[in-house]
């Protein structure tokens, strides 16, 4: 065996942070010998975490082929493999894997990982894993072939978080860990955590799982690791606690295993509508590892990473998620310097309803600020107050609050029917009625009690920030703040920037929306910004389709190779039917006609109906017959294909005016409002990755979003 | 959370004096200070947390609530050893947060002075059980750095400027005392590492050394589990070519004097009436303990004075210390010690183990290594009644503490 075969991999990445194999002999306590202790580590600081790339699997591939003749001469009597503070490993480099361009490379780096690690699993002595931090991916599975592992309790972000990114754990964790924790604990690990907004385990879940054999605190974990590991070699009572433990925790039987595979399949099913391929390849691999040898699993787990890795959906989920969601996220396009941010010390809410009390909790929650929330009676403004204390209550009950954190936010929102009570606040934000005269007069009211340097935002949805500044004596303190609903959950903040906002309002807003762990993304003063725009646009198609005659079923399901979360009539009923039509038709009054306002939709409002799905009796969803008597439908039916092609188009049109305009500055920024503020998959890359890759931008466009 | 053996009414009439007891003593390996030690880029409270966690693990029948204070001292008391390091030391140990703690400083003499303050408190009521120790991370924190000398020392001429520096005091008192030669000093820091040495194969320093893991760059995580500073293949030639740094032909040198040194001590103590309700071992019992204060400028003198007073209390003559645990700050300042009791420089109850010259002095930690040791030859040798740990201490200071030993046949058969 060597790894020189491996090199033209290696020359693929001569720029790769090599995390090193460090090792140094231990001598272990209670004469159980000499441990070579592997630290991987890439010597920089832990805002960089340890990460694989060839050059580092193919180290410590060389590494461990060192340690296994000198085990076979006798020198150490253990292996164990460690990481440098707050990481084992955390996982493959992404940006490397994204960038092996052949199968036939792919293929090498799946074989690289298998080889390397495999030698762990057979060192010809006993060896151990030290799960001291971060464990993610190919960072687990090398704790996975170790033959033992022990964790710190201090650890979090330990996981298998391959099915999300878009592709299978195949260096031998699809294999290893149903074997190790039972089939029904490694879908968890392998699916259902991935797929439920990419969650991971912390050390104790590890540990309860069976991932690990032991677990130690963090403020002698190593020191408490090697003690274990030297009463497990000497094979006393650690040893067969190891073995008792392992044999409860692993009990399954064949059934258990199809039973498993049957429910990760619905799970992917209902999560994902089989949009993406990477989830289902790891059941498939699952359910095919019952019966094969381990030799004959890594043959078929290098097959499906070698073709993964050259999938769209994966070099769309990579460029989400690094790109987007790690970087551009962070980092928006656009913010002035924070430099210029002035500090707010209280924040003002106008209007009591459900918004605003939503918002007046997490400016409480999360700035720490004195938030006073005004309505034009008492009755509002004390109900609205209410439901702040009432929420925080409910976070006490659960916990995610002690009692004096709930004290202190409770003490922090106070409520009047006087707007006298901004005169000292920072930053006022407006959530009243969707009506540009009340908006407007609400700001002149403002602005007649506050200080100069006041920010005035308004929470609008689709009015323009322009229009409702312009009569203010300072109009350059008005920026738009769009949050999503719900305030708490949703993680996009679409900042506007009117033509007169200053840079010092600008980057307040985007200091603040820091403060309020929101991803901000600045946008202009368009109609409906950006996530609206774009979900008013398929809206339109969607109803129109319907209306011309397509049945509610193919209309509503012919976006699944999308994987949204969830259908437009679904999404539709959730936002309610009102506010969707109002927000088409100022769409349509907008843009005209490529935004489609149903006649038939506000029949249903006119009438009261809240969605056209009703649930029936057996839990299946249908339209009822009443609710189709209301309308008027043509007989012109689109078939599902023509549905998807039709909504492909019109969202690409739709997107490729909005970068003309300048609405956002790339289509980067449109894929990251897509993903924070509608939930739209990664695997989609947001959108445009995916019009391109249909070629819906080059139809309508006569050019792609991306180029290259 | 205490539960006191006495009631509280009982202590608010009349008040006994409670016996206290040395139950157990943990250190890290000693390192050498500066970028090459083993604990180069470590952190000072992460030793001290790492012998505490150990000590509360060698004792499992000692609830850790039942602890009453930890008293941890540094010589100096800012970054990695500042902010209270008694307290932080104990919430970064998982201590419940209702156990206190506190920092100490008597320079070199810190943890001996956090084993003698708390155990006061043990024997006037206040606590059953403590966790003493020092902590010096010599690299972290350069001797005298960031001190800021009152000018008045120099223009009253109330300290000689020179005796801040611990090496001229060393010089100095061979000047005091000109029958200690370089000769003897040398001779007896050769002694210091044979001793150390012999210790370690026979096992008698291994036992209470936690293991410290640490990390450095570029060559990944180690266990530390011995001591790096003794260099057991002394010889009088070796010594007798280093330079003097302290002063031009001087008698002062790197090899008979304690190096600069990282490393952290903690120490159990309870009264004898819990050690019993707990079922905690008594290795030692306190019989005395004194502090005095000599001439700045002949600091290594401290330890005379100190152990005059603490044997006058004791009732005790220096004949009746069967061992003797002295701190190595400087050959000289034992060997004066020595000179002035009478003792023979290589008499056999001196430094058994060896001494600070072999092993190394991270400051404000060294008194708890000195109860170890003494704990480990009691126990050893069951006909030694009484032994007695001993330190010179900056500025001009010693500190002296006399223990009893509990496997001799006469133990506590005179205690008050």
């Amino acid at each position: 065996m060597s790894f020189e075969r491996y090199d033209e991999l290696a020359a693929l990445v001569p720029t790769e942070i090599v995390s090193h194999s460090y090792v140094q002999d231990v001598t272990l306590a209670e004469g159980a010998g000499v441990l070579a202790l592997i630290t991987l580590d890439n010597d920089l600081d832990h805002a960089k975490p340890t990460t694989l790339g060839p050059n580092t699997l193919i180290e410590f591939g060389r590494t461990l082929e060192g340690l296994k003749d000198r085990a076979a001469r006798g020198e150490i009597q253990a292996v164990a493999v460690t990481g440098k503070p707050y990481f084992l490993v955390a996982g493959a480099d992404l940006s490397t894997v994204k960038s092996v361009k052949s199968e036939h490379l792919g293929r090498l780096m799946a074989e690289l990982g298998h080889e390397a690690y495999d030698l762990l699993a057979d060192m010809g002595v006993p060896s151990f894993a030290f799960i001291n931090g971060v464990a993610l991916g190919g960072g687990l599975e090398i704790a996975l072939a170790a033959n033992y592992r022990t964790v710190s309790s201090g650890a979090s972000g330990i996981g298998l978080p391959e099915a999300f990114i878009g592709l299978v754990p195949g260096w031998g964790g699809v294999y290893r860990l149903p074997r190790l924790i039972g089939p029904a604990n490694a879908v968890k690990v392998m699916i259902e955590n991935p797929l439920s907004n990419n969650r991971s385990l912390d050390g104790r879940a590890a540990y309860g799982l069976g991932i690990a054999d032991a677990l130690f605190e963090p403020a002698d974990y190593l020191e408490q690791s090697l003690l274990w590991v030297a009463r497990v070699v000497n094979g006393g009572e650690a040893a067969t606690t190891v073995t008792r433990r392992r044999a409860e925790l692993a009990r399954y039987d064949d059934a258990a295993w199809t039973g498993a595979v049957a429910a990760g399949r619905a799970f992917v099913e209902t999560k994902t509508s089989n949009a993406a391929p990477a989830p289902s390849r790891v059941l498939d691999l699952l359910e095919a590892g019952l019966t094969l040898t381990r030799k004959e699993s890594a043959a078929a787990e290098c097959t499906a990473l070698a073709e993964l890795m050259q999938t769209p959906e994966f070099h769309a989920t990579v460029y989400a998620f690094l790109d987007l969601v790690q970087k551009r996220g962070k980092r928006p396009a656009g913010a002035p310097d924070r430099k210029l941010a002035r500090p707010v010390s209280k924040v003002g809410v106008v209007g009591a309803g459900l918004m605003a009390s939503q918002l007046a909790l997490l400016f409480a929650r999360q700035l720490k600020v004195p938030v006073v929330l005004t309505d034009i009676d008492q009755a509002r403004v004390d109900k609205g107050v209410a439901y702040v204390h009432a929420e925080i209550d409910k976070m006490l009950d659960r916990k995610r609050l002690s009692q004096d954190a709930a004290n202190r936010v409770r003490a922090l929102v106070t409520g009047s029917v006087s707007k006298d009570v901004f005169a000292d606040a920072d930053f006022v934000i407006e959530a009243v009625f969707e009506e540009m005269s009340v908006k407007k007069q609400v700001f002149a009211e403002v602005e007649a009690v506050v200080s100069p340097d006041c920010i005035l935002a308004t929470n609008t949805s689709s009015l323009s920030v322009a229009e409702m500044a312009a009569d203010l004596r300072n109009p350059e303190r008005v920026v738009g703040f769009h949050f999503f609903n719900p305030v708490a959950a949703m993680p996009l903040l679409e900042v506007v920037r009117a033509p007169k906002t200053d840079d010092a309002v600008l980057a307040t807003a985007f200091v603040l929306a820091k403060g309020l762990k929101k991803n901000a993304v600045l946008v202009q003063d368009a109609p409906a910004f950006v996530v609206n725009r774009i979900l008013g646009r398929m809206f339109g198609e969607i109803t129109a389709v319907f209306d011309e005659g397509t049945d509610a079923t193919t209309a509503d399901n012919a976006l699944r190779p999308m994987g949204l979360p969830m259908t437009p009539f679904t999404l539709l009923a959730l936002v309610g039917l009102p506010v969707g039509q109002h927000v088409q038709e100022s769409l349509h009054a907008a843009f005209g006609d490529r935004f489609h306002v149903s006649a038939n939709q506000q029949k249903l409002i006119d009438a009261g109906v809240k969605g056209l799905w009703q649930k029936q009796d057996d839990g299946s969803y249908s339209v009822p017959d009443a609710t189709l008597a209301l309308m008027e439908r043509g007989g012109s039916p689109s078939s599902t294909d023509e549905v998807l092609r039709r909504t492909q188009d019109a969202l690409a049109d739709e997107i490729g005016r909005m970068l003309d305009e300048g609405v956002v500055a790339a289509p980067e920024d449109i894929d990251l409002c897509m993903i924070m503020g509608a939930g739209w998959p990664m695997h989609l890359g947001g959108i445009t990755p995916y019009l391109d890759r249909v070629g819906a931008s080059e139809r309508v466009r006569g050019t792609t979003f991306h180029q290259g | 959370m205490s539960q006191h053996t006495e009631s509280a009414a009982g202590r608010r009439l009349a008040r006994a004096v409670r016996d206290v007891v040395f139950v157990d003593g943990v250190r890290t390996p000693f390192g050498r200070a500066g970028d090459k030690g083993i604990y180069a880029g470590m952190r000072a409270d992460d030793l001290v947390v790492k012998c505490i966690r150990d000590l509360l693990r060698r004792n499992p029948s000692l609830p850790a609530e039942r602890v009453d204070e930890v008293a941890i001292a540094a010589t100096t008391q800012t970054g990695d050893q500042g902010l209270t390091i008694g307290r932080t030391a104990a919430l970064l140990a998982g201590l419940p947060r209702t156990v206190p703690g506190f920092a100490i400083d008597r320079m070199c003499a810190g943890a001996m002075t956090a084993v003698t303050t708390t155990a006061s408190g043990i024997a006037f009521g206040a606590y059953d059980v403590v966790i003493a120790g020092g902590v010096e991370h010599m690299g972290n924190h350069p001797m005298g750095a960031d001190a800021d000398p009152n000018p008045r020392f120099m223009s009253e001429r109330i300290v000689d400027p020179a005796a801040l520096n611990m090496g001229n005091t060393a010089e100095n008192l061979h000047d005091r005392f000109p029958e200690i030669t370089k000769e003897r000093t040398d001779a007896y820091a050769v002694r210091s590492q044979q001793k150390l040495a012999r210790a370690y194969e026979a096992g008698r320093i291994q036992p209470d050394l936690v293991p410290v893991a640490a990390r450095k760059p570029g060559s990944g995580w180690t266990l530390n589990t011995v001591d790096e500073p003794p260099r057991p293949g002394t010889t009088v030639d070796d010594l007798a070519s280093l330079r003097t740094p302290f002063r031009a032909h001087g008698r002062v040198t790197a090899g008979n004097a304690a190096g600069l040194n990282d490393g952290a001590t903690a120490a159990l103590l309870a009264s004898a009436d819990a050690a019993e309700e707990l079922g905690l071992p008594v290795r030692m019992r306190l019989v005395a303990y004194a502090f005095a204060g000599v001439e700045p400028e002949v600091m290594g003198i401290g330890p005379v004075p100190a152990t005059e007073k603490a044997l006058r209390q004791a009732g005790l003559d220096i004949s009746d210390i069967g061992l003797f645990e002295i701190n190595e700050a400087f050959a000289v300042q034992v060997l004066s010690f020595l000179d002035h009791f009478g003792i023979d420089d290589e008499d056999p109850r001196v430094n058994r183990y060896g001494g600070a010259i072999a092993v190394g002095h991270p400051l404000a930690s060294s008194g708890v290594r000195l109860m170890n040791q003494l704990a480990r030859q009691f126990e050893e040798d069951p006909s030694v009644r009484y032994g007695m740990t001993t330190m010179c201490i900056g500025l001009g200071m010693g500190a002296t503490v006399i223990w009893e030993n509990p496997h001799h046949e006469h133990y506590g058969q005179d205690a008050a």
